[in-house]
């Protein structure tokens, strides 16, 4: 049988560790999985995690799709971090997108390059409006942010799908659900020439070290970590859990949005019932697996985004379903969820033989055990 | 009046989609926990079940099979949860997440496939009455099992034994463990429960509601289904009251581009979503109330022992 021990203290070779170990059973699940649909698992492995690097045009495109992960996973660490479970950043970052696109719109030939601030802006307020909702929600009427900030997800995605059936239709576009092409000043800016990598990855790189800088050496990022590990300590110490919520929620809404908007003038260039991705929903992995750390966000946001191109890749080279990504993006969840135990706990491995009928373990008993470990 | 009697029969139909996954919830979270993978568990289902009648043309067996995929990936759900004390709702997250991939993943090539032509219900008698008869007595039998679900789940939770354990368990596992009783495996039975009856409700989806398999085409209705125990309060005869109302909105939406509305149709489509975050929002205004029924221990981690 297995036993868990509780550890004395938190295992900190484990809090590094487990998601790589989470990592490598997805892995071996992979392996197992491209067998059994009678694929070679080495094709497999390498159209996951070797394509995606093999050139300097390949990394790119791994940056670009790593991008708005990123950027989406470090609002929702302060989020996570605060215990406040915002899970509709996909909504978010569909009304950001929605309407930063509403502002490239209104650009036309004789517009500056100033709109490509205009559209940024356009879309943290925009997202930040649309978690703002579930904040108004949670704080006035104590309704679970959880299922109000996903029920939002849909009906984002049914404000952009009315806009581009309707309103906002391309008159030119052949009857297209989708609006004309922004106009070329609109485009984000590219960092270097024959990549898609724009401003929006400096942008990202920025927000990690503000966030950083926020959670660990100021006294608001403090104050809104104490609420979510400790309330009792938080109402104590004068931290407004108010206070708390707005703050994680208008974060992630606008670094969501914002990332919209990055896509939006971006990569795609028009608003399309195809926007949402679920870069918004992968974001919420990317958090968890990069430990709700800046730094480890990085790490996560790109391994992520090589288990995007990994399934695209897949279905051009090995005529698999694109979906495997959202299959291994589960399963590294999944994994991560499981091995973080390994961080609390140890596990014993205690053989039947000590008879079919034990007493039920009580208090001390795990108490000594653990005390034991410790020597 | 003929198609209010319509509107009716369909409101039922769409209601036990609803009634019979979020009474599943409602044992699940009876025992303390909160599976938020209720979504995932449904498409999953949806997709075994699905597949089961395309394969067989039996629609009980795909029912069965829905139920098995909602059981397995809710076991699998519990031991993460129970045994390795993982978080609730990122746990469950993680199934909704891996249940929408692995579905759209396992379904593709059932895209195009087509069901056998579905069966017609009728019950001798009561189904000729005019109008009462298409309204109330010409559904799929799973309407009225469903509505038999409540009462056998309303003996079960507050006349018998094995109730009063799950109950006890769910309000002070503490207690319930210091009396003797196997907290963990209680929960994690409840927990399986739980998921069979998503599962069931899913493949009803996929089998009879819609009847074809799309990618993610259980739209949101395993959050709904989480949305009404609260909206319930955690008392089957309201989760059913409130399946059928949330069912009624589903389907008024098609009602009113019937008649002609002027709106455009995504808006009518948000009705559901808009009502359930209307609906959470009343019923939570007052925090005491919700206190006073929910679960004590719901959504807290218990670890005998410690």
């Amino acid at each position: 049988m297995l036993k868990l021990e509780p550890r004395p203290q938190p295992s900190k070779f484990w809090s590094y560790n487990s998601p790589i170990l989470a990592l490598l059973i997805t892995v071996v699940i992979g392996v197992v999985l491209f067998a059994a649909l009678g694929k070679d698992p080495v094709k497999g492995l390498q159209v996951f995690f070797w394509e995606p690097i093999k050139t300097p045009y390949a990394i790119g495109e791994l940056m670009v799709k790593a991008t708005p992960l990123l950027i989406i996973a470090l609002g929702l660490a302060v989020c996570f971090r605060s215990n406040v479970w915002n899970i509709g950043a996909e909504g978010q970052f569909v009304i950001g997108a929605v309407v930063a696109g509403g502002v490239a719109l209104m650009a036309d030939k004789s517009t500056g390059g100033w709109i490509v601030i205009a559209i940024l802006l356009a879309g943290i307020l925009g997202g930040m409006a649309w978690a703002g909702l579930t904040a108004l929600l949670r704080d006035r009427f104590n309704a679970n942010e959880i299922l109000v900030s996903l029920m939002l997800v849909y009906v984002a995605d049914l404000v952009l799908s009315f806009l581009v059936y309707g309103p906002w239709k391309d008159p030119a576009g052949y009857n297209f659900p989708q609006t004309k092409t922004f106009e070329a000043v609109t485009q984000i800016p590219r960092l270097m020439q024959g990549s898609r990598v724009s401003i929006g990855l400096l942008i990202a790189l920025l927000g990690v070290g503000a966030l950083w800088v926020f959670l660990f050496r100021t006294r608001a990022g403090f104050a809104q970590q104490v609420g979510g590990l400790a309330p009792a300590a938080a109402r104590y110490a004068g931290f407004s859990s108010r206070k708390a919520l707005w703050i994680a929620l208008l974060t992630s809404g606008g670094a969501a949005g914002l990332a919209g908007a990055l896509e939006v003038a971006g990569p795609i260039g028009q608003l399309t019932p195809y926007v949402p991705a679920g870069y918004g929903f992968a974001a919420i992995i990317v958090a968890f697996v990069g430990r709700l750390h800046p730094v480890g966000m990085v790490f996560s946001a790109v391994l992520m985004s090589m288990f995007y191109i990994g399934g695209e890749l897949a279905q051009s080279r090995l005529g698999l379903p694109k979906s495997l990504t959202g299959v291994f993006q589960g399963l590294l969840l999944f994994t991560l969820l499981a091995c973080d135990t390994l961080i609390a706990y140890r596990i014993k491995i205690k053989l039947a033989s000590s008879g079919t009928h034990h007493p039920r373990p009580s208090g001390p008993v795990l108490a000594t055990a653990a005390q034991e470990g410790v020597k | 009046m003929e198609s209010y009697a319509l509107l009716l029969a369909a409101t039922l139909n769409a209601g036990t989609v609803l009634a019979i996954a979020a009474l599943g919830l409602l044992i699940n979270e009876k025992s303390g926990i909160v599976n938020l993978g209720a979504e995932g568990m449904m498409l999953c289902a949806a997709i075994a079940g699905f597949a089961t009648v395309v394969v067989t043309g039996n629609d009980w067996l795909g029912f069965a099979a829905g139920m098995g995929a909602g059981a397995l990936l809710a076991a699998i759900f519990g031991v993460l949860v129970i045994w390795l004390n993982t978080n609730q709702y990122a746990t469950g997250l993680a199934l909704s997440l891996f249940g929408a991939g692995f579905s759209a993943f396992a379904g593709i090539s059932y895209v195009q496939e087509k069901l056998p032509e579905r069966p017609h219900f009728s019950i001798p008698v009561l189904g000729d009455i005019p109008l009462v008869g298409p309204a109330l007595f010409r559904q799929h039998p799973m309407v009225y099992l469903a509505i038999a679900l409540v009462f056998g789940l309303i003996w079960f939770l507050y006349r018998s034994r094995a109730g009063l354990v799950l109950r006890s368990v769910g309000e002070s596992p503490e207690s319930a463990h210091a009396l003797g009783y196997p907290v963990r495996r209680i929960r994690l039975l409840a927990v399986v429960v739980g998921g069979a009856l998503c599962g069931l409700a899913g493949a009803y989806i996929a089998v009879i509601y819609t009847p074809l398999w799309v990618e993610g085409m259980v739209a949101g209705k395993g959050w709904i289904a989480l949305a009404l125990t609260t909206f319930a309060t955690w008392r089957p005869a309201r989760v059913l009251l409130g399946a059928y109302l949330f069912g009624g909105v589903t389907m008024l939406q098609f009602h009113l581009q019937g008649v002609g509305v002027e709106v455009p149709s995504q808006f009518l489509s948000m009705l559901p979503y808009v009502a359930t975050i209307v609906v959470l929002a009343l019923i939570s205004r007052n925090p005491a109330w919700i206190r006073i029924n929910m679960p004590a221990s719901l959504g807290k981690p218990f670890y005998p022992g410690s």
